[in-house]
């Protein structure tokens, strides 16, 4: 396989899972919207919503003060912003047509259609009741991809490096998310424990469809502590940090056979999974839930740097 | 629109099947296919139109037709030009007998831009020099076949030919059933034998097979991932591509991987930036000396234009004569030489009648056709002319034929062209069928697919 080509699929599915977290930041910043508010007003989540997507920056310069119409144009439509759903999407349509032969014509139709459809969505006129369609349509296009890679793609190298796109971008949204939590409760430690506490992280749990697997891994009352353990530590759920980095590893030892050769990435990837799962929940909480989580994403950041020496 | 007097008799049928579906059905199949089409993602990219930049090639449901002795002739007319061609690229690279027995002007073919100096005295495999070779066709009566142009570099639209091929067969099956239609399935298939059968000199074992593009922004990429993806190849971009010694390698996530035969979909110029243009991206430096070294068959071969080249085509029933002792089974279209005195002097009289043509020109762009152009076109276009005569040819305006055609919700004729795809390795092959143009306003001649022309799918009909 081409070393571009590997590249590319990787990219592909690093975009369709960035978009799917858009996607669902965009929900969770609806769901908080329609709540009463934590005290500083709603402004204060729509702002925390665009850090975790790493969009402050640019919608600041574009629109200056946070408006909930306005950033919900420049998470989902907005090609200025790199990381809104349509700039995902084109992209990998973009780089799936760059690798038109190494995709299936399955994966490809599933791809192409989402961007037919996606360049139909901008033409219609926005309005916020639209926004949980948007986000719906976007998690069952991206699943439909995935769907078609999973039954479609020959199982060899392309379809690891598929997969290690997935886990290593979804291992960083999970995080993401969860750093909403620290954003939003920043202003009043207070209400740790509150009905607001409650709701948010039932909302947490819910933008990442994940809200009755928890009801069902674990029962009885929700408490932070069981839903952090539920999306950092539980291996069962397919969207917690040590979910994402056990696949990824596995892909990594796929990879390792087929081309006889250990990689500086598939080693970084052990180590933090090892550490990860090394650790409790309570030692999370005592050396604070936002440093965790800043730490690993930037560990994240690191293994896909590293991807490139490794592999491309 | 059509008197059963004036329709031939293989569209007979087919014309019945059309007018007995309620036009309702038709009008749902016609946007069926277009959103096939769209689905799949053939599609062309248009240049500076940014508007949508993915455009689609209108295409016609309604198949054009040739009975299996119609397509006989242009078969051994198309194989015949083939491998005229390919003696004169041989020759006009090697010893240059035609020119020394004086039937093709030197300076033509030696000072032509696309003769390719780092070509001369090289033999390439088999002594093949345009391994895929796409001629222009059309019709202008019952038995009369011009050839408009032959196209070695990098003819395309097979992709066309074979998908129209698809979506016709899925769209309405028992159509098939009724006619006997000679498959080309097998297209892709052929193309890979051809290309194994021309491997170069330094391979050892199974020749690896690549395809070579400029990268997705090109107008024809969906055919280049197409044709690799048919036949099980990887489709490479120069960046992928590095020479070491006099070999060629691809690089890959198991390190380097030996090429032994390029299919490329890149023109001359931007191949090998250290012999040709120094600033192309799309090439790879040293790929010429590892030609010449015998490390890689390039398909087609480096030089192959000027074989196609628009004044060189003038002299194509000539070198038929010279080469092989035969006579052309087709003729080309009768054409005007500007550089010539007599010749331009008869062109600038009548500019208004004829198809004057730049002679490097491709794609329906550098053309004027007469009778459709206003007065200020053709001012402007005769002032070209007279400034760079040899730049020019001009042919008459043929009655080309024309072929049923579902525009508006009903059946119209419409005029078409052929381009059948003729492969040349150890054996020759010329796929039964080929690429239908046609020309969508009514009585426009000009049928490419920049200039809004649409495409059909071609039957060649079995005994």
């Amino acid at each position: 396989m081409l070393s571009r080509t590997a590249q590319n699929l990787f990219w592909i599915s690093r975009y369709m899972e960035r978009a799917e977290l858009t996607a669902r930041l965009l929900e969770v910043g609806y769901r908080i919207a329609l709540m009463p508010s934590a005290g500083t007003g709603y402004q204060n989540e729509w702002s925390s919503i665009l850090s975790v997507s790493g969009a402050d920056i640019g919608y600041k310069k574009k629109y200056g003060p946070p408006k909930q119409e306005h950033i919900e144009h420049y998470l989902f439509h907005d090609l200025d912003n790199p990381n809104s759903v349509a700039s995902c999407v084109s992209k990998a349509r973009e780089n799936s047509r760059a690798v038109r032969t190494a995709l299936t014509t399955q994966v490809w139709d599933a791809m192409n259609t989402g961007y037919q459809e996606l360049k139909q969505l901008a033409k219609e006129r926005y309005n916020t009741a639209n926004l949980p369609a948007l986000c719906d349509w976007t998690k069952s296009r991206v699943s439909l991809i995935r769907g078609a890679i999973e039954s479609t793609q020959l199982q060899d190298e392309g379809y690891d490096f598929l997969n290690l796109g997935y886990f290593i971008e979804r291992a960083d949204n999970t995080a993401r998310l969860l750093d909403i939590k620290y954003y939003v409760l920043l202003p009043t430690p207070a209400a740790v424990g509150s009905e607001v506490d409650h709701y948010q992280w039932s909302t947490l749990l819910r933008a990442m469809s994940a809200y009755r697997a928890f009801r069902w891994a674990y029962g009885g009352l929700q408490t932070p502590h069981k839903v952090a353990h539920f999306l950092i530590l539980n291996v069962a759920c397919p969207r917690s940090l040590l979910h994402c980095l056990d696949r990824a590893t596995r892909h990594f030892d796929r990879l390792e056979h087929m081309l006889q050769r250990q990689s500086e990435a598939q080693q970084m990837v052990a180590k933090l999974k090892n550490n990860t799962g090394a650790m409790e929940v309570d030692e999370i909480f005592q050396q604070g839930l936002h440093e965790f989580l800043t730490h690993f994403v930037a560990e994240i950041a690191a293994i896909g740097e590293s991807m490139r020496a490794s592999y491309f | 629109m059509f008197d059963n007097e004036e329709v031939r008799e293989p569209y007979r049928q087919v014309i019945d099947w059309v007018h007995s579906m309620p036009a309702d059905l038709v009008a749902m199949k016609h946007s069926e296919a277009e959103k096939l089409f769209r689905r799949i993602g053939i599609t062309f990219v248009t240049y500076g139109n940014n508007d949508d930049a993915e455009r689609l090639i209108p295409f016609d449901m309604v198949p054009r037709i040739l009975t299996a002795r119609e397509w006989r002739k242009i078969e051994s007319g198309v194989r015949q030009r083939a491998r005229a061609l390919n003696s004169f690229l041989l020759d006009v690279y090697g010893k240059g007998e035609i020119v020394r027995a004086g039937k093709i002007p030197a300076s033509l073919v030696y000072k032509n831009p696309a003769y390719e100096h780092e070509a001369v005295g090289f033999q390439p495999p088999q002594g093949i020099f345009g391994h895929i070779i796409g001629t222009d066709i059309v019709r202008t009566g019952a038995d009369e076949f011009f050839v408009l142009e032959d196209n070695c570099r990098t003819p395309s639209g097979v992709s066309y030919m074979l998908e129209n091929r698809e979506i016709m067969m899925r769209m309405f099956p028992n159509l098939f059933q009724k006619n006997r239609v000679a498959p080309i399935e097998d297209y892709p298939e052929i193309l890979r034998r051809t290309l194994l059968s021309v491997a170069p000199a330094k391979c050892d074992g199974e020749p690896k097979i690549a395809v070579l593009t400029p990268g997705a922004m090109n107008s024809a990429y969906y055919e280049h991932s197409f044709l690799a993806d048919m036949m099980g190849v990887e489709l490479v971009e120069g960046q992928d591509l590095f020479v070491e010694g006099d070999l060629v390698y691809m690089r890959t996530i198991r390190g380097p991987e030996r090429v032994d035969v390029l299919y490329r979909r890149v023109d001359d110029d931007f191949i090998d930036p250290l012999c040709f243009r120094s600033d192309s991206m799309l090439g790879v430096p040293g790929l010429m000396n590892a030609y010449r070294a015998g490390g890689i068959t390039i398909c087609s071969a480096p030089g192959v234009g000027v074989a196609d080249d628009k004044a060189i085509y003038t002299y194509v029933p000539e070198m038929i004569r010279f080469y092989l002792g035969e006579e052309p089974v087709l003729n080309n279209v009768p054409t005007y030489r500007c550089s010539q005195e007599e010749d331009l002097k008869y062109v600038l009289d009548r500019v208004e009648e004829l198809v004057v043509k730049r002679v490097h020109g491709s794609g329906g762009y550098g053309m004027l056709v007469g009778p459709t152009s206003t007065k200020q076109q053709i001012e402007r276009f005769t002032e070209e002319l007279k400034a760079e005569p040899e730049d020019f040819i001009a042919q008459p305006t043929l009655a080309l034929s024309t072929t049923p055609t579902y525009v508006e919700q009903q059946l119209v004729p419409r005029h078409v062209d052929l381009r059948p795809f003729c492969l040349v390795g150890k054996s020759t092959y010329v796929c039964p069928g080929g690429l239908t143009r046609v020309a969508m306003k009514e009585g426009s001649l000009v049928v490419n697919s920049s200039q809004g022309g649409g495409v059909k799918d071609t039957w060649v009909l079995v005994e």
